[in-house]
């Protein structure tokens, strides 16, 4: 088998989905890392052949099978010549680290060097256990406030903020960058870029309590005008109710329990302790990427969260059907 | 110090049986204090936990095994997980590795009678049992800990974690790092004081060079873990604010001093395992172990760069990038040492004349597993990598070939090579086989494919994932490995129940092994020596002179061992040891109700302490005077 | 071993069966426990100083603590080293009448620096749960205090046995060895000291 063969057998094994895999690099941050992965793989693999070569090579050459007690061997010739050969792999293997040290350290200042004017700027703020993300903007009305779908302009450098509102968490979308933990009490700053359109998921890595398994996100990266489209969209309040369906769906969200925690702009729900639904209708997915955001699933969540994401922060909500499909309706115009 | 001719000895034997009794009964087992019944305590009892937490291990695995799979619910899931890194590291790994063989050997191997303070070492012991009580018994009462075995704050603290779950897991620490202590001590104090005349530094037996180095790492490294196992209880019962960012506190303060702990910890559960490996190889190889120097250096080097590698933990933090590349640098640097000692131990396998019996075919199976967990260990040395895979199953897999590479199979090797020891009777060599293939295969098939799932973006600590992550070969494959090691695992136990009754006499010395162990009958009496030893070099019975000397001159009337100087092993003076007592015991029941106490009440520890001063009294008061009084002299 | 009619022996029988000093295997043990508790010590300090990076002034927002009782107490550890060092001389020789004036002497500074110690820990000017500074400022002291109450229950304890024929042996090393761990109690005084009175008013 070629090496270049057995290389592309092996990143077939560590197989794709397509937008969840730290060797299927969307950007320069993660190609860069995929770049080190893959020298310091074949580095590793060489040493590991040949370590089990001499181990092996060790074991069947003086090899006895009988299990008498045999005497005692001297080899004062042979321990002589061990020496320069243990003396020459240390040589080797200190040279070896040195490489991976050097590698390392210039992949770490290439990956972390981006910088750009008036960059895209996010900032991320971890809950248990969900994402909101904020888009900044000196004008108090220029800011987005969304949750857990994160867009972001193809090829251009963006600046991630971080930060935590309870535990720590840790941002990671494979195919995009490395992980950056989100700590309570520090907030940290990271580039990342996407080069391919596209949506790339991210999960929660720091364990961070009950739900931490159920803790996505998603970036989606689009060409320039789709962004800019998506930013107007998602600066507008939300949508007026235009039928006595979506007026009894908002009756329902601002008379229930939703108040508690959600918001939506243009309403009297303000609450940030839950996501932001101004915009909930916009987003592929809920509950952090647990659920695909249709009326169904959109409705047994309102119903009973506990069941898909048992110990989440939010409480069954009891509605009667009529209520419910009001509600589900008009969080659905939420465009 | 003169050298005569010495006096036909056998009618001391029953006079020292006599004096070095340990009493027998059901009280008599609390009262217990030699080293050889407090070792295999130490070692039965981690085997015992070793068990559950692999009971845990496959519950989880079941759990992965498929996609949305209902076995069990997130709370259980993080009780288990929690439950099980922390018994695999606190109740078993550091246990059995360290305090377990080194308990049973170091003494024997030194060639003296008893560990150096017995009774310390009875109730390190005992509070060892406890603490490990203590963490299942929640986990049992399902309050058990749950988060994680690392408990990082603020997720562990009072705020996302009321009950008293957590205070189980720190006070579990508190246990067992008593215990870890304690046995550092003695074993420590027995290395430098014991060691037969003779057995200079520069011949010390390897394990004894390894045993000292893990006894300083113990003593450096753990009290890390005390006090920030402290903190953290405090944050949580008496509302100190150590981890609160509102008023000053920090989370990184948590991770620094875990992790200050946590690293060198991993050495001290791996040193062990290369105690083994340069303690097994020269037997099998018959032929001294090559390298004698580069490998002490080699040991003691690990010893301390250890404590100079935490941060390699907390890269995804976002620290400055000059202290991450510092970082780097001291972690690659600590593969050297360890490289040293397999370059060594292959070139006593190259020149010497290999046996491939059971103990050296599980050290191949050390050599080709932690080989593997030491080069993904290279990986995660580089930042930018470690972004990557830090947290993912890719570290799953990595550290559980270097703990189970570097731990459990030298364990069982050591288990096969001394067992004869402590039986008196030889192991099974075909179910031995059996288990070891077994074995081998199963915990490659789980822990291998681990590497891709991480690649993948498969977080760790996850009680389940959904299908559209395309994760699900992977895991049931990884899943299926474990039935491989369980069932490796039962054909040991059941390897072990045979042969201890219906096994092979081992005789002192079936292996024609070097070290002062196998001078001794299998089991070993309950002095040890009939006459103590001297040592003429670095394998005593292989090196022995045709009339080697042996030592005569202490009491057999009292139990006294020889102490020696640290340096040369020049005798100094005689010690007696403290006989049997059931103090240690009572004195570890007081301690534990202090601590158990302390969780519910600060009071605790204040009123607690009473009956731990009283108890620390009867154990040291002195009773009655020795038979003739002592003269002090200035040595 | 073998049993050997013409075997070479070397004969311990004349080593003495006491030793004091460097080459007792309860002062090795007592090195290692002060080794364990320094290095605990040490990183009460370490995150005493890491907590200080984490706030802007220091000590936040409150006087640091009132330092006579203080400074009284170090005077008093200071001087406690003379019974200390008396004890660690005597008890070589076995004269249980001096051992027990020395350790009493010892035992009687134990107690005074614990008094002080009380007067101490109300003059700190912060709680333990205001804040971090108060969380770690609490635990120094406190781990001290710790020490110190060890330390006197072990004195007052070898006092007790000095009164007794008990009191020969290894009893007399052990006298030796507790001035050791004295010295290392009053030297942990002396940072500790320097951190809860020095560093708060000049850090």
């Amino acid at each position: 088998m070629t090496l270049a063969r057995l290389h592309s057998g092996l990143a077939l094994l560590a197989q794709f989905t397509g937008e969840h895999n730290s060797l299927h690099p969307a950007g320069p941050q993660a190609s860069g890392i995929e770049w080190l992965y893959w020298v310091v793989f074949w580095i590793t693999f060489a040493a590991f052949v040949l370590v089990v070569a001499g181990f092996t090579r060790a074991a069947v050459r003086n090899r006895s099978s009988t299990s008498e007690m045999l005497p005692l061997v001297r080899d004062l010739e042979g321990d002589r010549r061990a020496s320069w050969a243990v003396g020459t792999a240390v040589f080797i293997t200190v040279l070896t680290l040195f490489a991976v040290l050097f590698m390392s350290i210039i992949t770490g200042k290439k990956v972390e060097g981006l910088t750009s004017k008036n960059p895209v700027t996010i900032q991320i703020t971890g809950h248990q256990w969900w994402w909101e993300a904020v888009y900044p903007n000196t004008q108090a009305d220029q800011t987005i406030t969304t949750a857990n779908e994160i867009h972001v302009p193809v090829g251009k450098p963006v600046v991630i903020l971080t930060n935590s509102a309870d535990v720590i968490h840790s941002f990671w979308a494979p195919s995009v960058h490395g992980k950056r933990d989100l700590l309570p009490g520090y907030s940290s700053a990271f580039w990342i870029q996407i080069d391919k359109p596209g949506t790339y998921a991210g999960r929660c890595a720091e364990f961070c309590g009950l739900q931490h398994a159920h803790m996505g996100f998603s970036i989606v990266a689009e060409d320039q005008d789709t962004f800019q489209r998506w930013e107007a969209q998602q600066l507008k309040p939300a949508v007026e109710p235009n039928s006595s369906e979506t007026v009894r769906g908002r009756q329902v969200f601002l008379t229930h329990a939703c108040v508690m925690c959600h918001t939506i702009r243009g309403t009297d729900a303000g609450s940030r302790m839950g996501p932001d639904l101004t915009h909930v209708g916009s987003r592929r997915m809920i509950a952090a990427e647990t659920l695909p955001n249709t009326p169904g699933a959109l409705a047994a969540w309102i119903i009973d969260p506990q069941r898909s994401k048992p110990g989440n922060k939010m409480a069954p909500n009891l509605l009667n059907p009529g209520d419910l499909g009001a509600l589900v309706t008009y969080l659905g115009t939420l465009q | 110090m003169s050298q005569q001719v010495a006096v036909p000895e056998s009618t001391r034997e029953p006079i020292l049986a006599r004096t070095w009794r340990q009493p027998g009964g059901f009280w008599g087992w609390f009262q217990n204090v030699h080293h050889t019944a407090i070792g295999v305590r130490f070692m039965v009892t981690a085997f015992i936990f070793f068990l559950l937490g692999g009971v845990l291990a496959a519950i989880m695995r079941w759990q992965l095994a498929t996609p949305e799979h209902g076995v069990i619910g997130p709370d259980l899931y993080n009780q288990i997980f929690t439950v099980h890194g922390s018994t695999m590291i606190f109740l078993f790994a550091v246990p059995m590795m360290f305090q377990g063989f080194g308990v049973y050997l170091v003494p024997l191997i030194c060639g003296t009678r008893n560990i150096a303070f017995p009774r310390l070492n009875a109730f390190s012991y005992y509070v060892y049992l406890v603490g490990g009580l203590l963490l299942w018994a929640g986990l049992l009462l399902r309050t058990g800990a749950d988060a994680g075995w690392f408990a990082y704050v603020p997720l562990s603290g009072p705020e996302f974690t009321p009950g008293k779950r957590s205070d189980f897991w720190a006070q579990m620490i508190t246990f067992t790092e008593v215990s870890a202590l304690g046995v550092a001590v003695s074993i420590a104090t027995t290395i430098l004081r014991y060691r037969a005349p003779g057995m200079t530094l520069n011949r010390m037996p390897l394990i004894l060079w390894e045993k000292l180095v893990i006894s300083m790492a113990v003593i450096f490294a753990m009290p890390a873990v005390m006090v920030v196992s402290y903190m953290l209880l405090m944050d949580r019962t008496i509302n100190t604010q150590f981890f609160n960012p509102a008023v000053g506190g920090d989370v990184l303060l948590y991770q620094h001093l875990f992790w200050f702990f946590g690293h060198p910890e991993v050495y001290i559960i791996f040193l062990p395992g290369t105690a083994i490996a340069s303690t097994v190889i020269p037997v099998f190889c018959r032929r001294h172990i090559f390298g004698y120097v580069p490998i002490v250096t080699s040991v003691v080097a690990t010893g301390i760069l250890g404590f100079g590698v935490w941060v390699h933990h907390m890269f995804a933090t976002g620290l400055p990038q000059m202290s991450e590349s510092f970082f780097t640098a001291a972690t690659l640097m600590i593969v050297i040492p360890t490289a040293v000692q397999f370059y060594c131990w292959m070139a006593t396998i190259w020149h010497g004349r290999l046996q491939l019996m059971l103990p050296m075919l599980w050290m191949f199976g050390f050599f080709f597993v932690f080989l593997i967990g030491g080069l993904s260990g290279v990986m995660l040395a580089s930042v930018p990598l470690n972004w990557q895979v830090h947290d993912t199953f890719f570290v799953v897999a990595h550290f559980h070939y270097v703990l189970i590479g570097g731990a459990l199979f030298p364990m069982f090797a050591g288990l096969y090579f001394w067992i004869p020891k402590i039986t008196g009777r030889m192991m099974n060599t075909l179910l031995g086989k059996v288990h070891f293939w077994l074995f081998f295969a199963g915990f490659n098939i789980t822990f291998f494919t681990m590497h891709f799932l991480g690649l993948r973006g498969m977080p760790r600590r996850v009680y389940t994932y959904g299908p559209e992550m395309h994760w699900e070969g992977l895991n049931l494959l990884a899943s299926s490995g474990v039935l491989l090691m369980a069932t490796g695992v039962i054909v040991f136990i059941v390897n072990f129940f045979h042969s201890k009754s219906r096994g092979r006499l081992a005789g002192p010395n079936p292996w024609g092994a070097g070290s002062l162990e196998w001078a001794v009958s299998s089991p070993p009496p309950a002095y040890n020596f009939l006459e103590l030893p001297t040592v003429n070099g670095r394998e005593p019975l292989w090196d022995a002179l045709p009339n080697q000397p042996v030592v005569t001159g202490l009491r057999d009337d009292i139990p006294e061992v020889l102490v020696t100087n640290s340096l040369d092993s020049e005798p100094q003076h005689r010690d007696e040891l403290p006989p049997a007592s059931i103090w240690p015991f009572l004195a570890a029941i007081a301690v534990s109700v202090a601590f158990i106490w302390s969780i519910f009440s600060p009071w605790g520890v204040a009123y607690g302490a009473i009956p731990v001063a009283a108890t620390l009294l009867g154990w040291l008061w002195p009773r009655g005077h020795s038979p003739s009084p002592r003269v002090p002299e200035e040595v | 071993m073998k049993q050997a009619g013409e075997r070479p022996v070397l004969d311990v029988s004349g080593l003495p069966s006491v030793a004091f000093g460097r080459s007792n295997t309860s002062w090795l043990g007592n090195v290692f426990y002060m080794l364990i508790e320094g290095t605990m010590f040490a990183l009460l300090f370490a995150s005493y100083f890491y907590l200080r990076t984490r706030s802007s002034s220091w000590p936040p927002f409150q006087s640091p603590p009132y330092a006579v009782y203080g400074i009284a107490n170090a005077l008093l550890f200071a001087f406690s080293l003379i019974p200390a060092r008396l004890a660690q001389r005597v008890a070589p020789s076995g004269d249980r009448q001096k051992i027990r004036l020395a350790l009493l002497g010892l035992g009687a500074f134990a107690v005074a620096n614990l008094v002080l110690r009380g007067f101490e820990l109300t003059s700190l000017n912060c709680r333990w749960y205001e804040n971090a500074y108060g969380s770690i400022l609490w635990s120094l002291v406190g781990l001290h205090t710790g020490h110190l109450i060890t330390e006197l229950v072990e004195t007052m304890s070898l006092a007790g046995v000095s009164f007794t024929r008990s009191m020969e042996g290894t009893r007399l090393a052990d006298v030796a060895i507790n001035s050791d761990y004295w010295y290392f109690v009053v030297v942990t005084a002396f940072l500790m000291d320097v951190i809860v009175y020095g560093t708060t008013r000049f850090l």
